[in-house]
């Protein structure tokens, strides 16, 4: 709750919704994106004008797109659930059938100027679709199967035309972002035991089909996952970005060698240094202290957004609240764990601070609706 | 609109248990995140420290061998040659550059312009991106540079492969040229392969280079090298080259095309030939040309200046990219739209008294005097304007529209080039959709003799002509084989066409050449077995004021250059088994059969020859003229040195 809400017992209008945005968060907010700000100065060798500058002209209009954003009331988000989301799909079908092709992955369409990522769109819109549909359901029909199979449909259906462009890293933070949004709406957790049992399976069954030929992952998927299991099997080749990340990250030590001092940055061990793998760099050249504080504001983010939604009387902007968090949640804590080499490398941005502009705005935007469910919740 | 309070708990809406679960976790996740941080940072830090320390192992990659482009009979038009060249990273010359490239500068001619813009580049680019200081280096400036290397921080040189082609600037507008990655087309292409930030790296930036750069780039290779603590190579460790990208054989005959562009001379022109039977491109040539080599060295800004600012604009593909109004050389279409919907059969007869009145308005036939009775096939041989006003009034622009589209006008045929057209087929629906105008019928008498809205390529035009000499679907191609493997030349279907009325078609287009009062006999060919069928067409570009009108005919030699008629003509051969396909577009160069057929009929006697066209195939008159030309011609020798695959 916002430290005006003493003042104030009604829901605010006009211009003075602006005293009832989520502030905390806006700083917090902020914060990790000035530290993304510092990194890509670092990463360019000091010069503010490669990526930094460019970096500041999205944040600041994501602000802006953020609070604009949090001055639309519930209604209307609710009411465009259901359109947003036909959309997104119809879209990620259109890029199936006329996307440009890049590396073997169709994934954008492109409109002049603009170019539209609808796989990206869609986890925005897959967490508005269910929390209405969640708002909408009564409770005691929760658990009924029938009705625990209509969210599961309009998980997999956008889920396997990501899957097919070919993106993996996506369908999964799709199908996590839509599972976040039924835990939370307190569907049977008999469910979700089934569901990861499959899962356990299914992986198996994916290991197993290896060189068969109903081979189920491409080539360059299994190596990842051979580099996963066994960096140092191939450190020139596959493993060399995880292992370099490893060393770099671990010799930032305690309070880390300094900025711009990071000798494994510097030299170029580091590939992707200014997207996937800054939080490398920050751990280089903070240390322990450094890299803590960012996970810290993170932690934090999170928590505000939990308890705004947990103190949300109104169920579809708690719903929205808990599942555009824990879309940013998986997004931070993969990043992290990837270049920790806790999971396979699979290539993903670290939110607010890696350089690029599609990701950017879609947590901008989401987090909007955080403020909005944030301002509009019933009093 | 806030919804009304809910009750407490009780009702299971509120999500505050599940919400506290998820937050479990989280923090669950968190801590887990955070311990490895530790025992990575605290616990392990010396460990990784001191593999930090020794880390000095780094990979290189190395840009990958181009693959080579071939003509049809295995000559090289596309290859790589020997460069050398020096590179600098701004890190590693210690972070100022000015004093290395002053000192460089004594070795190798470095313009005062040049180095500002050097030092602009450097400013511009990250620390660590090599910049190439200086290319095409003799072997005598690249050894000097090596032996005074001490001096030379961080400038590295280098020997590397860059693209040549050897035929300049002949097939310059269809192989397009490559060229350095710019941060513009980094920024077009998600998630690029490393290989592309290399300096070295060529990107095939318009034309086949830039459609088939995924075959012909290749794989990148790795080196293996130690590097002291500044960055610095210091010795390799190992080296793997990468796979040369994929050899590309064209269906292009790379001497016919020589020929085409010789005979084209400085004109504003376009020629196509295309094999009738499968479909192959075997010339597709863009006069006034440019040189290819210089956009891939880099072209100084007054050679660009020039070539923009050249009015025959060598830059435009006029084959591909150019559309022009057809002219008569769309009669073809108008007169096979008349005989399928069955509104005239070959004996119909109209009378051509010099024009025709339609809505008040007088229609011309470019013969003053008229035709007198015309049939189907004199309306050809004569080109008579007034049985093509006729006619469209009883056909209609629809199935005009439609015939076109079927004989490969207004659709795009996508070859692997640059901006290829669509051109306009146009009907009633569509200037309903473009002008927001209804048709007239006065446009639909334009558009019967390729005026007015109907647009074609010369690519299009030579589709429809391989289309009309077998009555098959024919589709072009480019690409023959890819290393070694033949493409499928497909199975064209029959396009339904009533035979009979083909027959009608073909023998107008025979008669064009071969009668006695043939629009285009001048150029026709007299060797048996040869017999060539064609088309003149001349159009306007510009619209005869009443004026002008009245004070009679405008002579195009009277008028300023680029306000004269455009020269079309379309042919093939032989007539009876057809072999190939040519048209022929002369951009202001006045009438078709006066200056587009005899350069058309060239093309083709070459094609057919396999070598310059023999003098005994054209009439007596011309033998001493087309000797004449061949003298002057600067032709590349029929076995032009083939480049080893480097």
């Amino acid at each position: 709750m916002s430290y005006l809400d003493y003042k104030v017992a009604q829901t605010p209008t006009g211009i003075r919704k602006i005293l009832h945005l989520n502030w905390p968060l806006v700083f917090l907010i902020a914060a990790v994106a000035s530290i993304g700000f510092l990194m890509l100065v670092s990463v360019a060798g000091g010069r503010v004008d490669t990526w930094a500058e460019p970096q500041m002209y999205r944040f600041a209009a994501g602000m802006v797109i953020m609070i604009a954003l949090a001055f639309v009331p519930m209604w209307f988000w609710r009411g465009i659930s259901v359109p947003a989301y036909v959309c997104c799909f119809l879209l990620l079908i259109a890029v199936e059938l006329v996307g440009t092709i890049g590396m073997g992955a169709q994934r954008w369409i492109d409109i002049g100027p603009i170019r539209l990522q609808p796989s990206e769109l869609m986890k925005i819109a897959l967490v508005l679709l269910l929390a209405a549909y969640y708002d909408w359901l009564p409770a005691r029909r929760v658990s009924r199967p029938l009705w625990v199979l209509i969210p599961v449909v309009l998980i997999l259906a956008p889920t396997g035309l990501v899957l097919i462009q070919p993106d993996l890293g996506t369908s999964i933070m799709l199908v996590a972002g839509g599972g976040i949004v039924m835990f939370a709406a307190g569907v049977s957790l008999w469910y979700f035991g089934v569901v990861i049992a499959a899962a356990v399976g299914l992986v198996v069954a994916v290991l197993e089909s290896r060189g068969t030929d109903w081979q189920l992952l491409k080539d360059y998927q299994f190596r990842r996952i051979d580099t996963f299991l066994d960096p140092t099997a191939d450190p020139l080749g596959a493993g060399y970005n995880i292992i370099q990340s490893q060393i770099a990250l671990g010799s930032g030590g305690w309070s880390g060698r300094g900025f711009m001092q990071g000798t494994q940055s510097r030299l170029n061990f580091l590939p992707e240094k200014h997207t996937d793998f800054i939080f490398t760099v920050l751990a280089e050249e903070f240390g322990f202290v450094g890299a803590m504080s960012l996970l810290a504001l993170y932690t934090l983010i999170i928590g505000f957004c939990l308890y705004s939604a947990l103190t949300n009387r109104d169920r579809f902007a708690a719903l929205i609240t808990v599942g555009i968090s824990g879309t940013f949640f998986l997004y931070f804590s993969i990043n992290m764990a990837t270049v920790m080499g806790l999971l396979p490398a699979k290539g993903s941005p670290l939110p607010l601070v890696s350089y690029g502009g599609t990701s950017l705005m879609i947590l901008m935007l989401g987090f909007g609706l955080v403020q909005a469910a944030h301002v509009h919740r019933p009093r | 609109m806030t919804k009304p309070p809910r009750p407490g708990d009780t009702d299971g809406r509120s999500i505050t248990r599940r919400g506290l679960m998820l937050a479990g976790i989280q923090l669950g996740v968190v801590t887990t995140l955070a311990l490895k941080l530790r025992s990575m940072q605290v616990e392990q830090a010396e460990q990784y420290r001191m593999l930090a320390d020794g880390n000095s192992i780094k990979i290189r990659l190395l840009v990958p061998a181009r693959g080579l482009i071939h003509d049809r009979n295995g000559i090289v038009i596309a290859g790589n040659e020997q460069n050398y060249r020096v590179t600098l990273a701004r890190e590693e010359a210690g972070g100022d550059v000015e004093p290395v490239l002053r000192r460089l500068a004594r070795l190798i001619p470095i313009s005062d312009a040049r180095m500002a813009e050097l030092l602009d580049e450097f400013a511009k680019r990250s620390a660590v991106t090599p910049i190439v200081l200086a290319d095409r280096l003799t072997w005598e400036q690249f050894s000097s540079i090596a032996v005074n290397a001490p001096s030379l921080a961080g400038v590295t040189p280098e020997s590397g492969l860059s693209r040549v082609y050897p035929r300049a600037g002949d097939l310059a507008h269809v192989l397009g040229y490559v060229g350095p990655v710019s941060d513009y087309d980094l920024s077009k292409i998600e998630d690029p392969d490393p290989v592309l930030m290399l300096p070295e790296f060529q990107l095939g930036k318009v034309g086949f280079e830039a459609r088939m750069e995924d075959v012909l780039r290749g794989k990148a290779g790795q080196r293996r090298v130690e590097v002291n603590s500044a960055g610095r190579e210091m010795r390799q460790l190992s080296r793997q080259e990468g796979d040369q990208g994929a050899t590309v054989q064209m269906t292009i005959d790379a001497q016919l095309q020589n020929y085409a562009a010789q005979r084209m001379g400085t004109e504003s022109a376009a020629a196509v030939v295309m094999d009738c039977q499968t479909g192959d491109i075997v010339t597709i040539c863009s006069s006034p040309s440019f040189d290819p080599n210089k956009f891939v060295r880099g072209i100084s800004s007054s050679d660009y200046k020039a070539l923009m600012n050249h009015d025959h604009r060598p830059l435009a593909d006029k084959t591909v990219q150019g559309v022009y109004p057809p002219g008569s050389t769309f009669k073809m279409v108008t007169l096979m739209a008349g005989l399928e919907a069955g509104v005239i059969n070959a004996g119909t007869r109209f009378y051509c008294p010099g024009h025709t009145e339609v809505g008040g308005r007088r229609f011309h036939c470019w013969r003053r005097g008229g035709h007198g009775s015309v049939d189907a096939v004199t309306s050809l041989s004569h080109s008579c304007d007034v049985y093509y006003y006729e006619l469209a009034q009883k056909v209609g622009i629809d199935r005009i529209a439609a015939m076109a589209r079927r004989l490969g006008l207004g659709q795009r045929h996508d070859l692997p080039m640059s901006a290829v057209a669509e051109g306009i087929a146009p009907d009633r629906a569509w200037k309903q959709a473009r002008h927001g105008q209804s048709w007239q019928v006065g446009d639909s008498l334009n558009a019967s003799i390729g005026q007015g809205y109907v647009l074609a390529s010369p690519l299009q035009l030579a589709v429809m002509t391989a289309r009309i000499a077998t009555g098959l679907e024919i589709r072009p191609r480019l690409v023959r084989a890819i290393d070694g493997v033949a493409q499928p030349v497909p199975e064209f279907p029959d396009m339904g066409l009533n035979p009979a009325f083909l027959r009608v078609a073909r023998l107008g287009m025979d008669e064009v050449m071969n009668s006695a009062s043939g629009t285009a006999r001048r150029s026709r060919i007299i060797r048996e077995g040869w017999r060539m069928a064609g088309k003149t067409g001349t159009s306007q570009v510009r619209n005869i004021t009443a004026a002008e009108r009245a004070r009679g005919v405008v002579s195009n030699d009277q008028l300023p250059w680029n306000r004269r008629d455009h020269a079309l003509f379309v042919c093939y051969a032989p007539y009876e088994a057809p072999r190939y396909a040519v048209s022929v577009v002369v951009e202001h160069g006045g009438g078709g059969s006066a200056v587009a057929a005899p350069v058309a009929r060239d093309i083709l006697l070459f094609a057919l020859n396999g070598g310059l066209p023999p003098l005994d195939a054209v009439p007596d008159d011309q033998r001493a003229a087309m000797k004449e030309r061949h003298d002057a011609m600067h032709l590349f020798a029929p076995e032009a040195p083939r480049l080893t695959r480097a």
